[in-house]
């Protein structure tokens, strides 16, 4: 398959910063150990595979585990409709790579939707601030130490910043549980910070 | 002159807060301020099943909620593996729900665009005909708006019956309708003029900024997810896409048009080549057949013992996906509306990202109000046509 192929050119040229190609359910991941040469990675799919799309950056927090962030990549060729996935991990201490705008100028507001919910920097990102929470908001909300009810805050100006009123309903989880049970005694209500590692 | 088109605007299509640095009339730097309707919805994803998060798709891309429940519905069912083995039937009515959508969403996006710039009367008969959408939405799940009407692994029911006519009906008295709106709008003079070479988006730019459906079309790019990446079966059945030359705002009015009168033709070869027929006489299924995915029929958890745990099971824990990962990209009305599921079993997902058509398609606001004139930006975010509360999440 043609995915496969421009995977395995992707290893052949980096060699040992790239692991083994995966499939799953028709889709090809690449890993790659060092997120510094991401950029170099992503040139080479733009200029000689033509992957010319990207379609999606996403971030994991893998939360208990180092490196604690994954950011994925999802590539398209547009001409073949070849897809594929390149994951790369970011530790916390460092929680800084850079930035794949010169390749696409989509990554833009993706990367600046993972610093405002992860807190992830990108070197040489022109503009990177928060996007969806306002400027100022202290917190990062996708991470898996932040609760779902989320935590007091100052909104400039406006009323209601206390966490939301869960009142015991079926929402009052702890995040990274990993049972239905573990996640959802519905009885009790959580502290904000207990979180129960796997 | 810094000029604040504030949140609660009635051109900006719900709560886009647009800071426009001004010389005189024309814009010399445009930024977009999001995340006024950020509910966290990938937040709330990690901690419930799959099929608890379904209503939460119908308030995606709001205008179209058929769309983002069969996108959803597919996203799932590619992690488990099922998402091309299922049955016939239940594929061709998630085609038919998912055309039924994009006229809706078309329908609005086309009507406000035209009752923001002036024409008001357009606004009106697009809503009349949006109202028999809905109709048709409440006989089909009890939900004019938010339906939440397919599951992972099938449908919520089968067609109620009498639906197969009034699509039909619907698909008859739609294009007369289509053809009113182009005789107000198409060659009209001054809605020409408002919007022709207006923020045209070059090929390399509609690429490089991420663009995708009806504005990537109207650049003159032709990818259809439908087409390119065919899922469901889309493959069985005809239809043109419609593609710009331009990349102006005309362009992407005229795309929308078009993938109208494309959608109903859809419709009508579904309504012919549906298994079963209207009410299903041969007993077509129309959910996979499999206990661990989806709820039994309840005739056999209240009386038999396998029926009942796989009930309690799919109920509590949610169904056990595999670990892995899986991203399915769908064809909305507004673009590409992507799912990228990070799952480590279970029931429920580690992570659910959204990529939301409307959130990448703003994000060239910058580039193309440059050198613009205040009155066009109502054009250029109506030609867009984005959805907030896809852009936010």
């Amino acid at each position: 398959m043609a995915a496969l192929e421009s995977a395995q050119r992707i290893k052949s040229k980096f060699g040992d910063l790239i692991a083994e190609p995966l499939e799953f359910r028709g889709e090809i991941t690449i890993k790659t150990g060092d997120a510094e040469r991401i950029v170099e990675i992503c040139e080479f799919a733009k200029k000689e595979l033509g992957f010319d799309y990207l379609v999606d950056i996403s971030s994991i927090d893998n939360y208990g585990d180092d490196p604690r962030w994954t950011i994925v990549y999802h590539l398209r060729n547009l001409k073949n409709g070849n897809e594929i996935r390149l994951k790369t991990d970011v530790s916390e201490e460092k929680s800084k790579l850079p930035s794949v705008i010169g390749n696409w100028k989509t990554a833009n507001w993706h990367e600046r939707e993972i610093y405002d919910m992860m807190g992830i920097h990108f070197r040489g990102h022109p503009d990177l601030r928060r996007i969806l929470m306002w400027e100022g908001y202290p917190y990062f909300p996708l991470r898996k130490d932040f609760p779902l009810a989320g935590k007091p805050s100052e909104l400039p100006g406006v009323a209601f910043t206390k966490p939301s009123p869960m009142e015991g309903g079926p929402f009052v989880t702890v995040a990274g549980g990993n049972s239905a049970t573990t996640r959802e005694p519905r009885i009790r209500i959580p502290e904000p910070d207990a979180v129960e590692k796997k | 002159m810094v000029l604040n088109m504030g949140p609660s605007h009635p051109a900006t299509h719900g709560v886009l807060r647009i800071v426009l640095e001004l010389d005189g009339e024309i814009i010399t730097k445009a930024d977009p301020d999001i995340g006024y309707l950020h509910r966290g919805d990938e937040k709330i994803a990690e901690n419930m099943t799959y099929t608890q998060f379904i209503p939460y798709t119908d308030r995606l891309d709001y205008l179209a909620p058929l769309a983002n429940n069969v996108a959803y519905a597919l996203a799932v069912e590619k992690l488990l593996g099922i998402h091309d083995k299922l049955p016939l039937r239940c594929q061709y009515i998630r085609v038919m729900c998912a055309e039924l959508a994009r006229i809706s969403a078309h329908l609005l996006g086309l009507g406000a665009f035209a009752m923001d710039m002036g024409a008001v009367t357009v606004f009106l008969l697009s809503f009349t005909e949006r109202e028999k959408i809905y109709n048709m939405a409440e006989s089909l799940s009890g939900a004019r708006f938010t339906t939440s009407y397919t599951r992972i692994g099938g449908v919520m029911r089968d067609l109620p019956p009498g639906w197969l006519d009034q699509c039909r009906k619907f698909c008859d008295e739609f294009i007369p309708a289509l053809n009113e709106f182009e005789t107000l709008l198409t060659r009209n003079r001054i809605w020409v003029d408002r919007v022709r070479n207006l923020a045209v988006i070059s090929k390399e730019d509609a690429i490089d900024y991420g663009l995708s459906g009806p504005n990537l079309r109207g650049s003159g790019i032709e990818y259809d997810l439908r087409k390119n990446q065919p899922y469901l079966c889309y493959k069985d059945l005809e239809f043109d896409i419609p593609t710009g030359s331009v990349g102006d705002c005309y362009d992407r009015y005229l795309v929308r048009m078009e993938e109208m009168r494309q959608s109903t033709r859809i419709l009508e070869q579904c309504i012919k080549k549906i298994p079963g027929g209207a009410d299903n006489k041969t007993n077509e299924p129309v959910n996979v057949d499999n206990g661990k995915i989806l709820l039994p029929p309840k005739e056999k958890v209240m009386t038999k013992m396998e029926e009942l745990i796989h009930q309690f099971m799919l109920v509590t824990e949610g169904m056990n996906c595999p670990p892995g990962e899986i991203y399915f990209g769908h064809e909305n009305p507004k673009g590409e509306l992507g799912f990228y599921i990070n799952s480590k079993g279970g029931g429920v997902p580690y992570r659910l990202k959204i990529r939301s058509p409307s959130f990448v398609n703003l994000s060239i606001i910058p580039k193309i109000f440059v050198g613009t004139m205040i009155s066009d930006t109502v054009a250029i975010l109506g030609s867009l046509d984005f959805v907030m509360g896809e852009c936010d999440r």
